[in-house]
């Protein structure tokens, strides 16, 4: 959650704007940040050009459950939550004599993906069985791509948001290694009362994506950021939902640690995380753990399972090459089109990623690239943000901090979804066009927002109307308001008629106090330039 | 009747002289009568009458329609014990039939029961099942007995392996026809010792689904009848592809009967110098030059070609074949089906005890020796070296086939049936390394290849010889198995058995 962690600490900096209004937030933002000080610890050393200092090398295995109706070599439906064994063909409980069949939608969103990390797509690739006795495996091995995987030599780019105001966009590469086509296994659930174990085959032989991305990053926060990114990319693509809670998306990291220019020292793996947020706690504490041991002048345990080591692989007899075509042209005779994967076909089909989409949002709307980070971040956001401008006038320059401010803040205080806002997108054009158009002020806007919240349905005018929030540009009562300010306020009328311009602001402030943020702003300031000349 | 070809009987039915339901009765007393042969591990009586009723109501739609045949019981079928002759099977019924028994009984075909084999079908002899061994039904005709004296019940000949019971069900009358499964010569072996015709497709012809695999690359449903032209009509009927099965191919044409005047003379037969191996019998030996003479006066090419690498196809096959053993049989584990141990203090323990008290010596070695290969630090060192001989053996065929040669004539055993007191004196793998010699490098390349009985030896025991055609070429092979068949005069066992049915023998 990293690169939630770059959206929540974006929102931080905002948020302190209005921190009066939301002060759980920050103790979210907080929480989040707990990650960026490891980081920042041991990168600082190494600007220091110190080096013997060890710093930390992370390789990241990445199971993502693909998306599909089926499984990858059986008709079986795939369903998170289904009662146990309900989902089991003859094939997932290896029932002797059934054989595998690739599902070709399952090899179709793994060259999407692959061409999406910008990887060479294999033209012939091959399955493997790996070999090892566990209860929710029943066939005593699983198929896997360990020769020659589907996609392979890819880049995955992401960034880091850097600097005192997290405005800093640095962007960092990691080396997608392969992609390769697996079998999941099934679930065993321990019940230690019984002393008995009991297994669910749901699970069993749905399709991965293994995705190996190569140790070229070197804490938690860039692990994290990789992995969000690539979570974002796998929702665009729709080949992976990563849900991470879910186990649709499971990361494995490799850790270890050395000093720069040297060897790689031992690693170890953090397994079984559930979040990008722990994700990058976990590694950033094994970081460390490593960093003490070695100070202390210990040495670091490989603590690799016994059966990785010594398993067996063998190429599956049933399954033949799976080939991949360039374009219909390359189709051989007789081979039907349909029936075919077809990169080409593949290509087009892309949808936009979000590197791309954030970039668009940038040159479009003329925002800054954290803006659109935050926006491409949540789901739903940049289409919320788009529908909002279609129906106003206002610039989007000036719309963004309503939606990454005020929209997200108040969904994230109560952990909502963008679609469950209780604000549509017309509905907040409608108050943004009201202040636009001089109905009313700024912050009068933002007690309309809060007041939208909370009561849904009733539009920004009603609210305005009912609490007679209207801005006051009655010149008369303009006057009397301002003459009153600067009757009791001779300090500061001297001080602006000494030149000290500034102060003017402070009376604004006065009045604006008044008339509880009425005020027309433009007004007041011409009466009050006129009364303290 | 029952010595008939399925062909010959399937005009009987539809011209009434016999009905389905007697027909099926006729062979069900007859599996009884030869119960001590032990072909049958199961017995469908039940369900085969009932399947000979709804054919007789079908009025016989095709050929196979109320053709009583015997499948092996490696082979899946529906709601019916399939045991794999082990242990580890004993009670295991599917829920599911295979490919090539379903298409069977699709055309009305009559299962009468699940054919006894070699556990898990590692063996060449049919005498290491879980169910004890097959005995071939020629060991107790006339000429065996009077030729070879054998006066005590124990005298008998094993049938060959590990389809022994299909072999042994056809042969001895009880099925017209028989599925076997053919890995390294499992359906050709003991159709040779057994006198009937014997085909392995071609690899990927025929359906794999359903059959439970000893090794999957080498793996091919195996078709057994009385005749040649049986098995090409099953082959026609079973071929082509499956999706359920990956590796199958599209069938390269529709296959029914064969040309009944097919002509040798532009045929080349390639005589690989290489299976003039040692401890081939002088009667099989001559039997080969006999055949090898006919097509020669017959007109075609016959001429020596060599196929080098034959030598080391044996070692290369175990290696393979251990590997993907020890793979397959990973999951019987107790968990879900078969067998599972009382002592279960853990799962690991009960993984080993199951495993242990599932399986025979014959499957825990190869299992042993199969996880040994496959170890990380020997896997380059035997299995990739393995799979690099396999291509060269592959390739000894293809460069034979295309300097011009269509079929490869050579015996299909070394020798007739040995008795069984003979046979068990060595072990499992060494009878599998001698007996397997001649027909294993077929299931290497993946070839079609067909045993047809040519004579009877001294001894009374059939003597086969194989016939091995580039792939995909099945139809052109059975054509020249065929000629054979008609030239060799092999004789029915029907002539010195049961006296009643010999007036409906055909010959």
């Amino acid at each position: 959650m990293a690169a939630f962690c770059v959206a929540a600490s974006e929102l931080l900096h905002n948020m302190k704007q209005i921190s009066g209004f939301y002060p759980k937030a920050s103790c979210v933002i907080r929480r989040i940040r707990t990650t960026n000080p490891r980081c920042d610890s041991q990168i600082q050393p190494r600007a220091k050009s110190t080096p013997q200092q060890l710093v930390g090398v992370v390789g990241l295995e990445i199971h993502a459950q693909i998306n599909s109706s089926t499984k990858l070599f059986s008709g079986s439906s795939v369903r998170f939550s289904a009662p146990p064994n309900s989902l089991v063909s003859f094939f997932d409980a290896s029932l002797p004599g059934t054989l595998p069949v690739l599902n070709r939608r399952c090899v179709e969103a793994a060259v999407m993906t692959g061409l999406a990390l910008n990887c060479n797509i294999n033209r012939k690739s091959l399955f493997d069985r790996k070999h090892y006795f566990y209860a929710d495996l029943p066939a005593g091995y699983q198929i896997t791509q360990q020769r020659q995987p589907v996609a392979v030599d890819g880049t995955l780019t992401y960034s880091l948001l850097e600097g005192k105001k997290r405005s800093q966009v640095i962007r960092k590469n990691v080396h997608i290694k392969q992609i390769q086509l697996e079998q999941d296994s099934g679930k065993s659930l321990h019940d230690d009362v019984h002393s008995q174990t009991l297994i669910d085959l749901n699970r069993a032989g749905v399709g991965l994506m293994e995705l190996v991305m190569e140790p070229d990053m070197s804490c938690g926060e860039e692990a994290a950021a990789a992995v969000r990114e690539l979570q974002l990319i796998l929702q665009a693509l729709g080949t992976c939902q990563g849900n991470m809670s879910e186990g649709q998306l499971r990361v494995d990291a490799n850790v270890s640690v050395h000093r720069p220019g040297e060897p790689l020292g031992v690693r170890t793996e953090v397994k079984n995380i559930n979040s990008v947020r722990y994700l990058a706690r976990a590694i950033d504490y094994e970081i460390q753990r490593q960093i003490g041991i070695l100070q202390r002048g210990g040495t670091v345990q490989n603590e690799t399972r016994a059966y990785d080591s010594k398993s067996g692989f063998m190429p599956e007899p049933n399954l033949p090459p799976l080939i991949v075509y360039e374009d219909n042209a390359s189709l051989p005779a007789g081979i039907d089109a349909c029936q075919a994967v077809v990169v080409q076909k593949i290509k087009e089909g892309l949808p936009e990623l979000p590197s791309i989409k954030r970039d668009r949002l940038v040159q479009t709307y003329g925002i800054l690239p954290e803006h659109s980070f935050t926006l491409v971040n949540e789901d739903g956001l940049v289409e919320y943000f788009e529908a909002v401008l279609m129906a106003t006038k206002k610039e989007p320059r000036k719309v963004i901090g309503w939606v990454t401010n005020e929209l997200l803040g108040h969904l994230k205080q109560q952990d909502l979804s963008v679609s469950q806002s209780p604000i549509s997108p017309p509905a907040l054009a409608e108050l943004l066009e009201l202040q636009e158009t001089g109905h009313i002020s700024s912050s009068v806007a933002k007690q309309v927002f809060q007041k939208m919240w909370r009561s849904p349905g009733k539009t920004a005018a009603q609210i305005t109307q009912e609490h007679d929030l209207g801005l006051v540009s009655d010149t008369a009562q303009l006057h009397s308001i301002c003459q009153k300010v600067v009757d009791s306020h001779p300090d500061e009328v001297h001080a602006i008629r000494n030149g000290n311009k500034k102060v003017l602001n402070k009376l604004m402030g006065l009045v604006q106090k008044e008339t509880k943020g009425r005020a027309d702003p433009v007004l007041v300031r011409k009466i009050l330039q006129e009364k303290t000349s | 009747m029952l010595g008939l070809f399925f062909l010959g009987v399937s005009l009987a039915l539809r011209e009434g002289r016999i009905s389905p339901t007697e027909l099926c009765k006729k062979c069900l007393n007859r599996i009884k009568k030869t119960q001590h042969l032990n072909a049958y591990i199961t017995v469908t009586e039940e369900s085969a009458l009932k399947q000979a009723q709804q054919s007789e109501v079908r009025l016989l739609k095709g050929p196979l329609d109320g053709i009583p045949f015997a499948v092996k019981d490696n082979f899946c079928t529906k709601n019916i014990k399939t045991t794999c002759a082990s242990k580890m099977l004993k009670d295991y019924t599917p829920p599911y039939n295979a490919t090539v028994v379903q298409k069977l009984l699709d055309q009305g075909a009559v299962l009468m029961g699940k054919a006894n084999l070699d556990e898990f079908a590692m063996g060449a002899g049919c005498t290491d099942g879980a169910f004890g061994p097959v005995k071939n039904p020629w060991s107790y005709a006339a000429p065996y007995r009077e030729q070879t004296g054998a006066m005590l019940e124990s005298d008998w000949a094993i049938t060959g392996g590990s389809s022994g019971g299909s072999a042994a069900a056809v042969a001895s009358l009880t099925s017209y026809l028989a599925l076997g499964s053919d890995t390294g010569g499992s359906t050709r072996n003991p159709g040779a010792l057994c006198g009937v015709v014997a085909l392995k497709p071609t690899y990927g012809l025929l359906s794999r689904h359903g059959l439970i695999p000893l090794v999957n690359s080498m793996d091919v449903p195996g078709i057994m009848a009385r005749s040649v032209n049986d098995a090409a009509i099953v082959l026609g009927i079973l071929q082509g592809l499956d999706v359920r099965d990956s590796t199958t191919v599209p069938a390269p044409s529709p296959l029914t009967e064969l040309p009944q005047d097919f002509d040798v003379k532009n045929i080349c037969v390639g005589i690989p110098k290489e299976y003039h191996a040692p401890g081939l019998s002088e009667e099989t030996l001559a039997q080969w030059s006999r055949v090898a003479d006919l097509f020669e006066r017959a007109g075609a090419q016959v001429k020596q070609v060599s196929l080098p690498h034959t030598q080391y196809s044996i070692v290369c096959y175990h290696v393979l074949c251990h590997a993907e053993v020890a793979s397959n049989m990973a999951r019987f584990d107790g968990l879900e089906y078969g067998h599972r141990s009382q002592i279960d203090s853990s799962t690991e323990v009960m993984y080993a005890s199951t495993r242990h008290e599932g399986f025979n010596d014959v499957v825990r070695g190869r299992i042993l020796s199969g996880n040994y290969f496959l170890l990380k630090q020997n896997y380059q060192h035997y299995f990739v070296k393995a799979q690099k001989v396999r291509r060269l053996i592959a390739d000894d065929f293809r460069n034979v086939f295309g300097s011009g040669v269509d079929v490869l004539l050579t015996p299909t055993t070394l020798s007739d049936a040995a008795c069984y007191q003979d046979f068990t004196q060595e072990d499992n793998r060494t009878r599998s390394a001698q007996e397997d010699v001649f027909t294993q490098p077929a299931n290497m390349a993946g070839l079609p290849a067909v045993s047809v009985p040519t004579a009877l030896s001294r001894r009374g025991l059939p003597i086969g010889l194989q016939l091995i055609g580039p792939a995909l070429h099945d139809k052109k092979l059975l054509s020249v198995a065929q000629w054979i068949e008609q030239r060799v005069g092999f004789p029915s066992i029907s002539d010195w058995d049961y006296s009643r049915e010999r007036s409906a023998h055909i010959h």
